[in-house]
């Protein structure tokens, strides 16, 4: 593919006022908690259980901590205590403060208290190392198919409400040809404060996530790769209240790849920003320990701003987003920035615009695995319109170059994807993608042309936007709207009580393995 | 009482008035000779003749998805079915603000959200903020509107407490989630409160991709608005109904 021609020089600012947005972010990060990070590291520690309610335990422990004031301390901390006092095992530590609501006071040092949960912490790394060692090594086992294909990887979309159900149509899916399946969550999912237990057949508008559900769908993909010897994707959503804890499920249970962004949640579920801030970090160093991938939300900005005058916008949180990652150990092959197909179709030449916002992604972006979602917003019901519509989206992935595409759907106005939407859907992208295998070759750029000039100026403003951030700083770029027309501030939003500092002897042996990890 | 100017008896229309309709679906089980008979016998047994399975795919091992064509052999009559049209009268932005003005002589307190957990605010925004919806600027920009965005995921109590302390003259809601009728349930349950409060006074609208005037005035609303809505009909639409409350509308 012919390159377009932007300046080098421009790249680099972005990305030099990208990493240093992040910077001053993670001073912040380095010196808080939440809620949501406490309860992942007993997980880590293998503790398990709900009360009669059905609140798991993990959540009951931390409230214990933070009514007692010593969550700031870590709920490791407390945990080693109870060992050094005679508890076995985290779990029955856990079991004590969580159900019996016995906080002991603290004697042991911080150091001591690693020291007692070494073994416990040894065992929590080995036991998620060896949940990517399963998964990576079963994808290398499908390799040769690997490079028999070509064109973006097919990802579609399961939603029936009912795990069993969802697992029935990831295995139709993957009979159609698809390579990527992503079971979405349920409608309020995201602010809940805590993960469900168990299998779920009751969900809105998507399915809950939880680690029985997760496994559930990774059982049926398991035995349908084993059919049709190729390697089959399974991803999930890693973002509201339980971004951290999500990931910690999703790499147990072998997920490929998860939704993860540091911005979604606030902008568009209105949480916490310092909240997401946190938690994004700590999940992301969870997907990076395993290897997973993290799919990013940009295209969500172009729904409630305008798909023309943002599209610089969505490239400066492809920066923002790519220097977050980075500060979380994560390599820019798992970094699946998210960009899309979003401009109204009424635009005279907005395909072409489409082609130069796709193509100037691709070239910042080379090596990512970089994510190409369809048209939503102004989809309408009339299927067969919308049907073309995803053509010409089909033709911009496969001309392009996009590692992942989201394929659209003809119903997409109207309810989450049926079977037959998946099937009709992957028939089209196959016909596209094949017929159009080498368009992309054929094309060199009119150095004058609409699309190269769409491609400078959307980058011209991108750097001045992230330069301008660089100046005022990240909260204060949310609270002015700078992302899809959403105004954020920083103590606003849901989950905020969650977020604390961390005190001086705060103890945190899981974090510290996962950040010596990079 | 049956409209007699309306035609009666009508068909779908394709090539003449031959009733042709299309139907596309799955069926729960492998594509086969037997599995397109059985397309066909399904087809037929919505009411179709003549009935043509122009495309059998094979959409995973065990579904099959159907293209059909038919004739269907039933007719309606446009005449006898009633449909509860909102009242819009053909005001221009300028007129209504200079009829709440001249007419109403008070400002309209409107209150608007997305309710329940859901999250959508682009259409709730279309009707309310400045920007509008296709050219047609919001209830905002009225000189003679008060009009409050609470935004997404704003729970019932809290939109009807707020209605309370603007005394509002209408509570515009969004529901976009319909999955399993999540909606309805959430819609009504404002309504039930509505009346336990004493607050059912104040004009209740409802609106989504997927509600109709119909659907709002089972659920208990006073009017429902659809796709395409434009802020310029609901406003003109809450100006008339309240003109008549005061009954000098003319
Ligand atoms: C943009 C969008 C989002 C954005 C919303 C951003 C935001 N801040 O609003 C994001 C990405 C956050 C999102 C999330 C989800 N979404 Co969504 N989303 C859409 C999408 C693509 C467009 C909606 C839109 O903005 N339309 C444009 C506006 C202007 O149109 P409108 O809403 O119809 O409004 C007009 C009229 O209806 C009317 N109107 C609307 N409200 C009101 C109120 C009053 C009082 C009046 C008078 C008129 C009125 O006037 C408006 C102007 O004309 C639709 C698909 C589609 N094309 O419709 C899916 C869609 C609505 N989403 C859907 C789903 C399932 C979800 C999720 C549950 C997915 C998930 N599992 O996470 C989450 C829900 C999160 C939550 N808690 O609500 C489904 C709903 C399926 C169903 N029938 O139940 C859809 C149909 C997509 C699909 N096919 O699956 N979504």
């Amino acid at each position: 593919m012919n390159l377009l021609p932007i300046r080098p020089s421009d790249v680099e600012d972005c990305r030099h006022s990208a990493a240093s947005i992040a910077d001053a972010m993670q001073k912040f990060i380095n010196q808080h908690s939440t809620v949501s990070i406490e309860r992942t590291i007993l997980l880590f520690y293998g503790v398990a259980g709900a009360n009669a309610d059905g609140i798991p335990l993990i959540n009951l422990c931390v409230e214990q901590c933070v009514n007692a004031n010593i969550i700031n301390q870590g709920v490791a901390y407390q945990i080693a205590q109870h060992i050094k006092a005679g508890s076995c095992s985290p779990q029955e530590s856990a079991e004590k403060i969580g159900y019996g609501g016995e906080i002991i006071p603290i004697t042991i040092t911080p150091q001591e208290a690693i020291d007692i949960l070494k073994p416990f912490t040894k065992q929590a790394m080995e036991k998620i190392d060896s949940s990517c060692h399963q998964r990576t090594t079963t994808m290398e086992g499908f390799e040769s198919h690997e490079q028999k294909r070509f064109g973006p990887l097919k990802y579609v979309i399961v939603a029936t409400g009912n795990i069993h159900d969802d697992a029935v149509q990831a295995q139709a899916a993957a009979q159609s040809g698809a390579d990527i399946i992503a079971v979405i969550r349920s409608t309020a999912q995201s602010l809940l404060d805590y993960v469900p237990i168990g299998a779920t057949t009751e969900g809105f508008g998507g399915t809950w996530a939880t680690q029985e559900n997760f496994r559930i769908v990774r059982a049926a993909l398991d035995i349908e790769q084993e059919k049709q010897g190729r390697y089959l994707h399974l991803v999930n959503y890693s973002s509201g209240l339980c971004m951290a804890e999500i990931a910690y499920m999703a790499a147990i249970e072998r997920l490929d790849m998860l939704l993860n962004d540091a911005m979604y949640g606030i902008l568009f579920r209105d949480i916490n920003p310092r909240r997401t801030l946190l938690d994004q970090y700590v999940s992301r160093r969870i997907i990076a320990r395993a290897n997973m991938v993290i799919n990013t939300g940009e295209d969500n900005y172009l729904t409630t701003a305008d798909a023309i005058d943002a599209a610089h916008t969505v490239i400066v949180s492809h920066f923002i987003n790519e220097a977050f990652a980075t500060q979380a150990g994560l390599q820019k092959n798992q970094m699946g920035l998210g960009h899309a197909f979003e401009i109204d179709k009424n635009i005279e030449d907005s395909f072409l615009f489409e082609i130069a916002q796709a193509q100037l992604v691709r070239q910042l972006f080379p090596d990512h695995p970089i994510k190409w979602m369809p048209s939503t917003k102004h989809k309408t019901g009339d299927i067969f319109w919308s049907h073309r519509v995803d053509g010409m989206f089909d033709l911009i992935g496969i001309m392009t170059g996009q590692s992942i595409e989201l394929l659209g759907m003809m119903t997409e106005a109207i309810h989450t994807p049926f079977l037959h939407d998946r099937f009709i859907a992957l028939k089209s992208a196959d016909y596209i993608f094949k017929t159009a295998r080498h368009l992309g070759d054929e094309i060199s750029w009119k150095p004058e042309g609409i699309v190269v000039k769409r491609a400078q100026n959307v980058l011209t403003d991108a750097k001045t936007l992230l330069q301008e951030i660089e100046q005022t700083g990240f909260f204060s770029a949310i609270a002015k709207g700078s992302f899809g027309d959403v105004c954020r501030t920083e103590t606003g939003g849901k989950g905020a009580d969650g977020v604390f500092e961390r005190h001086e002897s705060y103890v945190n042996p899981i974090l510290d393995e996962l950040e010596t990890n990079a | 009482m049956p409209d007699n100017k309306l035609p009666r008896h009508i068909r779908a229309y394709g090539d003449r008035i031959d009733g042709s309709v299309q139907m596309s679906f799955s069926l729960p089980m492998p594509a086969s000779e037997h599995a397109k008979e059985v397309a066909k016998h399904y087809a037929e047994a919505h009411g179709l003749d003549h009935v043509l399975v122009a495309s059998m795919e094979r959409a995973s091992d065990d579904f099959s998805f159907f293209v059909v064509y038919g004739k269907s052999k039933h007719t309606v009559s446009p005449g006898e079915i009633k449909v509860p049209d909102v009242h819009i009268p053909t005001w221009s932005p300028k007129e209504i603000d200079e009829h709440i003005k001249t007419k109403l002589k008070r400002r309209i307190v409107i209150v608007g959200a997305c309710t329940g957990f859901d999250a959508h605010t682009v259409g709730i925004d279309a009707i309310i903020n400045i920007k509008g919806a296709a050219g047609d600027k919001g209830l905002e920009s009225y000189a003679w509107i008060a009009a409050y965005n609470l935004g997404a995921q704003v729970d019932n109590p809290s939109l009807l407490a707020k209605a309370r302390d603007l005394k509002a003259d209408a509570v515009l809601v969004s529901q976009i989630i319909t999955q399993r009728d999540i909606h309805k349930e959430n819609a009504q349950e404002l309504i039930l409160l509505a009346q336990k409060q004493n607050l059912r006074h104040m004009k209740f609208i409802l609106g989504g991709p997927r509600i109709d005037n119909l659907l709002a005035q089972q659920l208990g609303y006073d009017a429902g608005f659809g796709s395409g809505t434009k802020p310029s009909d609901v406003a003109a639409y809450i100006l008339d109904v309240l003109l008549k409350e005061q009954g000098n509308h003319q």
